[in-house]
């Protein structure tokens, strides 16, 4: 029944606060504190100004909000300030190294955000007239076309939002095609090392999910495989290159097994990065990928959204390809939004209006900065990065799988075994030193597990001094010196949080507090 | 390349260090009858001035609704967007963060969810929202999944007059689970009848306010049906704004309420990304899907926010997880949020009740043209009007006079004689007086 | 009378015909702090391996499997406001659900308490 690891959650050692330490305002120097926005307003304050509403004859049938809302109302520069001391309790790519494996955290250009916001492009209506979103159609046509050639497939489907949402998109086309078949297959192979969406996805699409665990050196095990294909198989999902950072060797012959079965390749794309322009998985035999422009094509992570995930398809599962998708006609560029004609086949529609829209425009000026030159450099630089990490910690920690690894470099904890010091606890420690952690426990199929992934955009200094700093934090864990990581991390806007606490006794939004009207200024929210 | 930064001579001396002599070594693994020997089939890198250029020249090949009269609605509202909000998300430091896992170093992140969460469930009248989905429609589909996991039935009926895009998604989303939605048809002429399709089989029945056409209606009276019946009542807000105005669908009684929070804060970018709403009571919070961020303490006792009740996501619950979702819409919700902040109390009802004005203005100065007829009796900022032509050939027409003179309902609605001749029509702040009187000489001239 | 256990880390006690299950303090030490545990509904009728509870941690949510086949006649309610029971008193006041069993003779295949000890111990080796 233990299907993943308990990890401590709530903070272990008492707090050991240096009262010295502590200020009057609850703010250190440029560490700002700001309360929540409710606690801050005062009633008549406004932060937009616009016209006087004309004294008009409602038409709201007598439906009128009768209860205040009961939000905060303050002026602009209380909001600015407000949301610029919260900024800086974040860490991102822009300040500093962010090796979350599995991510893809790299550069974020500024001429992406900037284009996107020209007049014309960020201001466009969904429902506009086609004739009046020329330009419009022709950059989604021309994304389409660069991700076509970048993976080698015939067509893509536009309009996923994300990842998992692509994901659902490539499971619904293959769940399609069998059905257009005749055929109701049950069953969905996925690896034991995939990301938790995959099998989230397949069971979306009703299929019973099977693991199929790992060999020795990290890639899917094909005895395993083989003996559980069958004509009740729908497909296989695999990431390739898989989350062991591993280029998956016998990737033909699992495409060639399922499709000897009649089953389709469902190949998870988030790991793009390491091949771009040096192999493509329509050369490989997959059916259909997901690519996350947020990852690969360095739309910026946002805190975590919005993405955007387009799937490339194969010539077999392209006519089940969901709505809307541009075509070319003869005035132009048009677009294909009912299912019907072009789209009879279609399994219908993911999301409203046609797609991230902002995110292709993002997508493709990042790819219109690389070309085709510097795609393949990325995925080169990539490697390289992940495998210069990989080897300047060899002698720290345990790599599981032995030799070259892709675009992220894994390792386990048994360097840590006996210390009294956690992966997680390391991680922590990695803050104080001034990183993001790398990503923890995952893939499960690795004792507590260290997933570190540099991405191109990092310089070799950046690299020596991150080896270092772990060289430096793993010596101290193995010379006992624990204290400096249960603590951890000192230097952080917070300690240690209460994980446990607030799953106990979920509190997920504010309310009044007892006794007050809410309407006054409160100045203890600080702490 | 301007983004990388290794020089030939350190990619030599990292290879030296690997123990390889080429980069060709380190994709050993890759089948060999695979691997492109040559570059893809595609233009070679370009200077950062060539690609604003090229940029500048597609936005050129398009007619800006900045620029031009433009009442368009069916979902996606032109709104203004303060400047605040579009500096703050250029913030690197909100712009180029992860998903807040990592809590000690995130949170500013997680502050302004746990705002956003409070201001949607807020406005929603409910008592929790998540920290938000991809856009409305898929919201709306989330909201049936978590209903038929609420009450452990399995069959949805969702209003004729909801959203088409969001019926569709909602099909979609379900067709291949054990769960059925089905959709009723348009209803123009009278209120909708939900009583003979409730029963104890029915996990929920879906309704929109305003709905589709731009109609306001009390869904009280339904939401004690559904109760009765132990079923959820979903209710679908595409226009935020109104809720500074109308009744919120919590007072109405509403179990779930599914939204599209783009016209507070997001721009609409040809409709996309936007920022799913998704509010619910408390009781039901382990079957939301979603992120949630909540409250609690660090080890020093001060306050601080973290994701949780992760348990019901996918990358823990695998194929049990109520939602293969993993990203929401961080960055739109965040702006959201901020311009929820900029109005306030004052500027939220103020924003609702100039929308109303300025539709009501402009109603006035349409329904009385010939070949104009109003199809509303309640309406907040969009309405339905019966044109003596068909709507979408009357839309090209205003378009190659340079207005964007509302959406034909046809285009969502197709094959549906009764709604050739439809036209949605939403009139927000951006709208001057001198916009509402090109488009009704417009519309005049091209009946 | 005395407790049964899974090599999947659940207990049984076996009164006349109501079996009370729960999962051992081996169990709850590897899953840490319980936040919540989802209980199956008064009158289900479960058969032994199906999924009567879920337990779960902040990172993890364990299936908890039935032991026996029956139908589930008393839920322990005191979980949903202090699911830390489990941790405290794993074997006590922490059980999950009371089963009327239809056939008492299968929890002969299960670990009387010394031999799961020695179980629990080979896993930490």
């Amino acid at each position: 029944m233990l299907n993943n690891k308990g990890r401590p959650t709530q903070p272990v050692t008492a707090a050991d606060a240096d009262a010295a330490m502590e200020t009057f305002t609850g703010n250190k120097g440029l560490n700002l504190e700001s309360p929540l926005i409710f606690e801050q307003g005062v009633p008549g304050r406004i932060g937009v100004d616009m016209a006087e509403p004309k004294p008009v004859k409602s038409r709201l049938g007598g439906l009128d909000r009768k209860e205040p809302v009961g939000m905060p109302d303050l002026s602009e520069p209380q909001v600015l300030r407000h949301f610029v001391r919260l900024s800086r309790q974040n860490y991102a790519i822009d300040a500093g190294f962010y090796p979350l494996g599995s991510c893809t955290m790299k550069h974020n250009p500024r001429i992406n955000e900037k284009v996107a916001r020209l007049v014309g492009l960020g201001d466009l209506h969904p429902m506009q007239p086609t004739s009046t979103v020329q330009g419009a159609l022709e950059i989604i046509d021309s994304l389409a076309h660069w991700l076509k050639t970048i993976t080698g497939m015939p067509a893509v489907a536009m309009s996923p939002a994300a990842g998992a949402h692509g994901e659902l998109c490539g499971v619904m086309a293959i769940r399609a095609a069998h059905e257009a078949k005749g055929e109701s297959r049950t069953r969905i192979l996925v690896p034991e090392s995939a990301h938790g969406t995959n099998p989230a996805t397949a069971a979306l699409c009703g299929y019973k999910v099977e693991a199929v665990p790992a060999r020795q050196d990290g890639r899917m095990d094909m005895d395993a495989f083989a003996a559980k294909l069958g004509p009740d198989v729908a497909g296989v999902m695999l990431t390739n290159p898989n989350t062991c950072g591993l280029f998956e060797t016998d990737v033909k012959k699992i495409a060639d097994l399922v499709h000897e079965t009649g089953g389709y390749f469902y190949c998870d794309g988030a790991n793009l990065n390491a091949i771009l322009g040096r192999v493509r998985p329509g050369d490989l035999g997959v059916d259909a990928m997901h690519i996350n422009l947020h990852k690969t094509f360095s739309t910026p992570h946002g805190g975590g959204g919005p993405g955007s995930g387009p799937v490339v398809l194969s010539e077999a599962l392209a006519p089940f390809a969901p709505v809307p998708f541009v075509t070319h006609g003869k005035d132009g560029f048009d677009m294909v939004e009912q299912i019907e004609g072009p789209a009879a086949q279609s399994f219908g529609r993911m999301k409203g209006f046609h797609g991230q829209m902002g995110m292709f425009i993002r997508a493709l000026a990042y790819m219109q900065s690389h070309g085709a030159d510097g795609l393949r450099q990325i995925a080169e630089d990539a490697v390289l990065n992940a495998n210069y990490v990989r080897v300047g910690l060899q002698d720290k920690l345990h790599s599981p799988f032995a030799g070259i690894c892709m675009h992220e470099a894994l390792f386990d904890d048994s360097t840590l075994k006996g210390t009294g010091v956690t992966t997680l606890d390391l991680a922590k420690a990695m803050i104080d030193e001034g990183y993001h952690p790398m990503t923890m426990y995952f893939p499960l199929v690795v004792h507590g597990a260290m997933l570190i992934e540099p991405t191109e955009s990092e310089s070799r200094q950046t690299l020596d001094q991150f080896i270092g700093a772990m060289g430096h934090l793993l010596d101290k864990a193995k010379a006992g010196e624990v204290d400096a990581f249960l603590g951890a991390p000192n230097f952080a806007p917070r300690r240690r949080l209460d994980e446990t606490g607030a799953a106990r006794n979920p509190v997920l939004r504010w309310t009044v507090p007892e006794g007050t009207d809410g309407g006054e200024v409160t100045l203890s929210a600080a702490s | 390349m301007r983004y990388m930064p290794h020089t030939a001579l350190e990619r030599e001396e990292m290879l030296a260090k690997i123990g390889i002599s080429s980069i060709d070594d380190l994709f050993a693994d890759i089948p060999e009858e695979a691997r492109l020997g040559g570059l893809l089939d595609l233009p070679l890198h370009e200077s950062e001035m060539t690609v604003e250029k090229n940029f500048r020249n597609l936005a050129a090949k398009n007619l800006s609704p900045y620029m031009t009269p433009c009442f368009l609605g069916a979902g996606a509202y032109q709104h203004h967007v303060p400047s605040v909000a579009d500096h703050i998300i250029q913030r690197s430091e909100f712009l180029t963060s992860y998903t807040p896992y990592q809590p000690e170093v995130s949170q500013g992140t997680l502050q302004a969810l746990f705002e956003f969460q409070t201001q949607v469930a807020m406005i929603t009248g409910m008592e929790v929202a998540n920290a938000s989905m991809y856009d409305g429609a898929t919201s709306c589909a989330e909201a049936v999944l978590m209903a038929c996991r609420v009450t452990r039935r399995k069959k949805a009926i969702v209003s004729g007059n909801l959203h088409p895009h969001y019926r569709d998604v909602t099909r979609t989303t379900l067709q291949f689970m054990e769960f059925e939605a089905e959709n009723l048809p348009p209803v123009l002429d009278r209120k909708e009848d939900f009583d003979a399709h409730i029963g104890s089989d029915i996990a929920c029945v879906v309704v929109q306010n305003p709905d589709f056409f731009g109609r306001i209606q009390d869904f009280t009276a339904l939401a004690d049906k559904c109760h009765e019946a132990g079923a959820l009542l979903i209710v679908v807000v595409n226009e935020v704004v109104s809720l500074g105005a109308i009744m919120s669908p919590g007072d109405m009684g509403a179990d779930i309420v599914a939204g599209e929070g783009q016209s507070i804060g997001v721009p609409l970018s040809y409709g996309g990304p936007y920022v799913g709403l998704l509010a619910t009571r408390q009781k039901f919070v382990r079957q939301m899907p979603g992120r949630l961020c909540g409250q609690t303490v660090d080890q020093d006792g001060k306050r601080g926010f973290v994701l949780t009740l992760s348990t019901r996501e996918q990358h823990i619950r695998r194929e049990k997880a109520t939602s293969n979702i993993c990203t929401n819409a961080g960055l739109c919700s965040l702006a959201f949020t901020i311009h929820m902040s900029l109005l306030g109390e004052t500027g939220f009802a103020k924003l609702a009740r100039l929308n109303h004005s300025q539709a009501v203005t402009l109603a006035e100065k349409l329904e009385v043209i010939e070949g104009v007829e109003m199809i509303n009796d309640t309406f907040f900022n969009e309405f339905t009007l019966r044109l003596s032509a068909d709507a979408s050939s009357v839309v090209e027409k205003l378009a190659a006079k340079g207005v964007l003179g509302g959406v034909p309902v046809s285009r969502l609605i197709p094959d549906d004689p009764d709604m050739s001749h439809l036209l949605l029509v939403a009139v927000t702040e951006t709208c001057s007086v001198s916009d509402m009187d090109q488009f009704v000489t417009a519309l005049k001239e091209a009946l | 009378m005395s407790y049964w256990f899974t090599e999947d880390h659940e207990w049984v006690l076996l009164e006349d015909d109501v079996a009370t299950i729960g999962i051992s303090d081996y169990a709850q030490g590897q899953l840490g702090d319980v936040v919540y545990v989802e209980v199956p509904e008064v009158g289900a009728d479960i058969v032994k391996g199906d999924e009567l509870a879920v337990v779960e941690s902040v990172k993890a949510a364990s299936e908890v499997y039935s032991p026996v086949s029956g139908e589930v006649i008393e839920v322990n309610e005191d979980l949903e406001g202090s699911p830390t029971m489990v941790n405290e008193a794993p074997l006590e006041g922490g059980w999950f659900a009371k089963v009327k069993v239809t056939d008492s003779t299968e929890i002969e295949g299960l670990m009387d308490e010394v031999a799961y000890k020695i179980y629990v111990e080979g896993l930490d080796g």
